[in-house]
């Protein structure tokens, strides 16, 4: 069974349609890359899954996503559990005006742990697992600002893994960074693949080539091509998306 | 995992409860508006006619009318205005095109949020003090209208600033490419764009001028005076002012009533009128703005 | 460029006439021009503060002894008294002797005061007149009674009138606050755009009303309400200047917390809502405290609005020149003082000067209060880059 799968999604920004029937699922702790020219549905297809784009007034959706088997926009879903289920990573680090630890803690928190034992537990192995543990643990109490770019989408990552996701969505997680903080991402997700079913959002093709098991090619709201990734970057079977790969686009 | 489903439940339960709350809280702060409005325009519709609106006070301001009030409300208005617009205008052009930034521009800034923030009563006091008595004009239209200018010299300013600003920065770039002057730019390109925007910031403070009583106490307003003004040294009446008086002090307070509800309606009238007409220019000239 | 200059004379000029003119409370004797104060010729005492006058007049002082002076009750004598010890006849038809009468029946009482008009003071006068210190900054600021007008001393404690502006504004902040606070979350976080687009304007509109009408509404529709509702004597108390303020207060507060609420980032609120954050828990854990800064910021500017408040009050509060002790009292604000008084008190007279003082102390509390807004809004947006 597939661990995410999607089935004939139309999307609606107001009158604009913004995905064509979309079909596409995944497999358990595999890495899917999302790739395409800016504005070809990507990011709106990937937020979907957390349902983050519920928060936009007058949008549409028709076709069904189910995780796990079950249908996430089933009118008896409860949308802050399937989030706490489907962790999100942003494009640009977005760490909340508070201490490291609070950043990590929040989560557990907001979900009703109380328990200072496990919290504690569980902020310090979220750090370890992002392998920021080193650089942070005597400044816990320090403000999430003080850290570098690089080490705060780590702390993001952290802050997502906290609450023990299965899925973890990322949406262009290194296009602030640099190249350093970057090919750390990079090994991060490799690791992480393991545990999590990831889908990542990427501009950078060599990104996708590195880090991801199968591709997605997306052009103007549809799905063209959906393969393993070596196929989609040896022998595409699609011509825009061999155009798309060798950069004979905009 | 009951546990769980139960606190996920409570989460739900307190947001449902906080959001209905908010909800309520917010159309109550409405509805307490149109209570206010409701209230007054229900008693003082009755009394409101052409002879209301002409006519001078009769029998201790318990009957007739309330013309010299308006009259005097509308010189006030027109003095404040002559004062205020041209100074505030001019100092906004200034700071917003000439000043670079800088400790002068923060001062000045600073200055004129500060006397934004001096409570109405101090204009009041000031205005006795250097006008009415310093200046000998004694109470009278001359040292209310300046009193007033004053007050809503900081609402000019920002709202002119504000319209100013939002003039794209292209415009002046174009304007100086072309070889004109920094002045020639200001007074034929950014002026003219920005000028809708700082009409609206004029209705506005004629909307804040009109219903102010505390700076007139003692700079012009008459008590009763059933007659118009004729210079500008002489006294006058004005609706706030009017209002006041024969809500608490009138000879006969209770016979007054009706009149006063009739003054607090003609009030609210001009204020929202000129409220709403600076809400719909506003609507009018932003779109027709981005249009070009 | 001198235009622009106008609001940074304004401000100067302001505080200069406010100034010079509050002064002159300290500067001049607290007694009314033309009157003295005279005790016997053997009497040690030279000099008197206003308090101590004040005191001997509400016999609270009954012995000279209490003063430091000799073991000698205290005998309290006005103009209008002497005619208790002389016959009519004796003062004569016109008043004529009243000054020999006066300076006579001084000189026989050793333990006497005296309050009289300066026109009766015999030519050798065998009194000994009294000097009356000036009234200190102090006294003028912890003084409980306001009673300029008082006769022989002018009470000039503003006490009572900082308590009661203090507590009307306090009030009308803790209705206010959750009310508008409630709203701006409504406005920003959850209302949709279209419901959002209809009631920021109505609301900014409650702005826009006079404070004269909001203090005739108070008077006729709130002012009966309060008295019926608490059975009191009268509707005119603190409580109704209160909600009047906090009416007029919510736009400001509604207004600049909902823009302080609404630059929160949206990344941030996404963060929380994809850990599984609930809606509600997200405005309160994370756009709440992010935008804490401006909530305060409005929050304070409304103190300030309410602080300086005029005719509103003036109209609903009663007006009792009392310390208040509950809000169903009635009391009397700084800004109400100032324009029920002034009207009344002579041109330069001690009494209009120490309006203009409490001009001052409005002027000082309200600069203060703009000052701390500007700090609280610039550390905010420090903390946030």
């Amino acid at each position: 069974m597939h661990k995410i799968e999607s089935k004939n999604i139309n999307f609606y920004y107001g009158e604009t349609q913004a995905l064509h029937d979309v079909s596409l699922s995944m497999k358990e702790n595999t890495v899917t890359a999302l790739i395409g020219p800016s504005g070809c549905g990507k990011s709106t297809y990937l937020r979907l899954l957390n349902r983050m784009n519920d928060l936009i007034d007058n949008t549409n959706l028709t076709g069904s996503i189910l995780i796990d088997g079950q249908d996430i926009y089933a009118k008896n879903t409860n949308v802050d559990d399937l989030r706490k289920n489907v962790g999100m990573v942003f494009q640009k680090p977005n760490p909340f005006p508070k201490s490291i630890f609070e950043n990590v803690a929040y989560g557990l928190k907001v979900n009703g742990i109380t328990d200072k034992k496990i919290i504690e537990e569980r902020v310090i192995t979220s750090i370890e697992q992002v392998a920021l543990w080193g650089e942070v643990k005597d400044k816990l109490k320090k403000s999430a600002f003080e850290l570098s770019g690089g080490q705060q989408q780590r702390l993001c990552i952290a802050r997502a893994l906290a609450i023990q996701p299965s899925i973890l969505l990322m949406d262009e997680p290194t296009s602030a960074l640099d190249p350093i903080s970057t090919s750390k991402i990079e090994e991060l997700i490799y690791e992480l693949k393991n545990k999590y079913t990831i889908v990542i959002v990427t501009h950078n093709m060599q990104q996708a080539g590195r880090v991801s098991d199968t591709t997605a090619f997306f052009y103007m709201g549809e799905l063209i091509e959906y393969d393993k990734t070596k196929t989609i970057f040896t022998k595409p079977s699609q011509k825009q998306t061999e155009d798309y790969i060798t950069g004979r686009f905009g | 995992m009951t546990k769980e489903i139960r606190l996920a439940k409570q989460k739900r339960r307190n947001q449902k409860i906080a959001f209905g709350l908010f909800q309520f809280t917010s159309y109550a702060v409405v509805g307490l508006l149109f209570v206010i409005l409701a209230f007054i325009v229900i008693k003082g519709i009755g009394v409101i006619s052409w002879e209301f609106i002409t006519e001078m006070p009769k029998e201790g301001m318990t009957q007739g009318g309330i013309f010299p009030a308006i009259v005097g409300t509308l010189c006030l208005v027109f003095g404040s205005m002559i004062f205020a617009f041209p100074v505030g205008v001019l100092a906004a052009i200034y700071m917003n095109e000439y000043v670079k930034d800088g400790w002068i521009k923060k001062i000045i800034k600073q200055m004129t949020n500060n006397l934004a923030g001096v409570p109405s009563i101090v204009f009041g006091l000031f205005g006795m003090a250097l006008f009415v008595n310093k200046l000998e004009f004694g109470d009278s239209l001359l040292a209310g209208s300046l009193t007033l200018g004053l007050l809503v010299l900081p609402v000019v300013i920002r709202t002119t600033e504000e319209s100013l600003k939002s003039v794209d920065d292209t415009f002046r770039q174009a304007s100086l490419g072309l070889g004109a002057s920094k002045w020639q730019t200001t007074s034929e390109v950014v002026f003219p764009i920005a000028f809708p925007n700082i009409i609206t910031g004029l209705i506005l403070s004629i909307g804040r001028v009109s219903g102010e009583t505390a700076p007139i106490l003692f700079t012009v307003a008459a008590y009763f005076l059933p007659k118009l003004p004729t210079s500008i040294f002489d006294q006058a009446m004005a609706l706030p002012y009017h209002l006041y008086v024969i809500s608490t002090s009138g000879t006969n307070i209770e016979a007054s009533r009706a009149m006063a509800y009739g003054t607090a309606l003609i009030l609210i009238i001009i204020v929202l009128i000129s409220n709403l007409l600076a809400n719909a220019l506003r609507k009018y000239f932003g779109k027709k703005v981005k249009m070009n | 460029m001198l235009s622009s200059a106008a609001t940074s004379i304004t401000v100067v000029l302001i505080v200069f006439f406010l100034f010079i003119e509050g002064a002159g409370v300290f500067t001049k004797k607290p007694i009314e021009e033309g009157f003295l104060l005279a005790v016997h010729s053997t009497n040690p005492i030279q000099k008197l503060e206003p308090s101590q006058v004040k005191d001997i007049f509400d016999q609270k002082i009954t012995n000279w002894k209490q003063l430091g002076g000799k073991n000698e009750p205290i005998v309290l004598f006005r103009t209008e008294d002497i005619t208790e010890f002389y016959s009519e006849a004796e003062l004569g038809e016109n008043f004529e002797h009243f000054p020999a009468k006066i300076d006579e029946y001084v000189s026989k009482t050793p333990g006497v005061i005296a309050f009289f008009s300066d026109k009766y003071k015999a030519k050798n006068f065998h009194g000994k007149e009294l000097e009356i210190n000036k009234i200190k900054i102090f006294e003028f600021l912890s003084g409980e009674e306001w009673f300029p007008t008082a006769q022989p001393i002018a009470q000039m404690g503003v006490k009572a009138l900082i308590y009661g502006t203090l507590w009307v504004s306090f009030g009308a902040i803790l209705l206010a606050l959750p009310i508008g606070l409630a709203a701006a979350i409504y406005l920003s976080e959850i209302a949709r755009k279209r419901t959002r687009n209809i009631l920021k304007p109505l609301i900014e509109l409650l702005a826009g009303i006079p404070s004269v009408v909001y203090g005739f509404f108070g008077l006729v529709v709130i002012v009966p309400l309060i008295q019926s509702v608490f059975g009191l004597p009268v509707g005119e108390t603190g409580l109704a200047g209160s909600i009047v303020l906090a009416i007029m207060a919510l736009p400001t507060i509604i207004t600049i917390s909902e823009d302080a609420m609404r630059t929160t980032p949206r990344a941030m609120k996404e963060a929380s809502l994809a850990l599984g954050a609930s809606h509600w828990q997200t405005i309160y854990k994370v756009t709440i405290p992010y935008s804490a800064s401006g909530i305060t910021a409005g929050a304070i500017l409304g103190i300030g609005r309410a602080i300086g408040e005029t005719m509103a009050v003036l109209m609903v509060t009663g007006n009792a020149a009392i310390i208040p002790h509950t809000l169903l009292a009635p009391l009397r604000t700084i800004p109400a003082t100032i324009a029920a008084e002034l009207g009344e008190a002579a041109n330069g007279g001690l009494h209009y000067q120490s309006l203009f003082a409490l001009g001052c102390i409005l002027f000082l509390i309200t600069f203060c209060i703009n000052m701390l807004v500007e700090l609280v809004t610039n550390r905010g947006s420090h903390k946030k880059h």
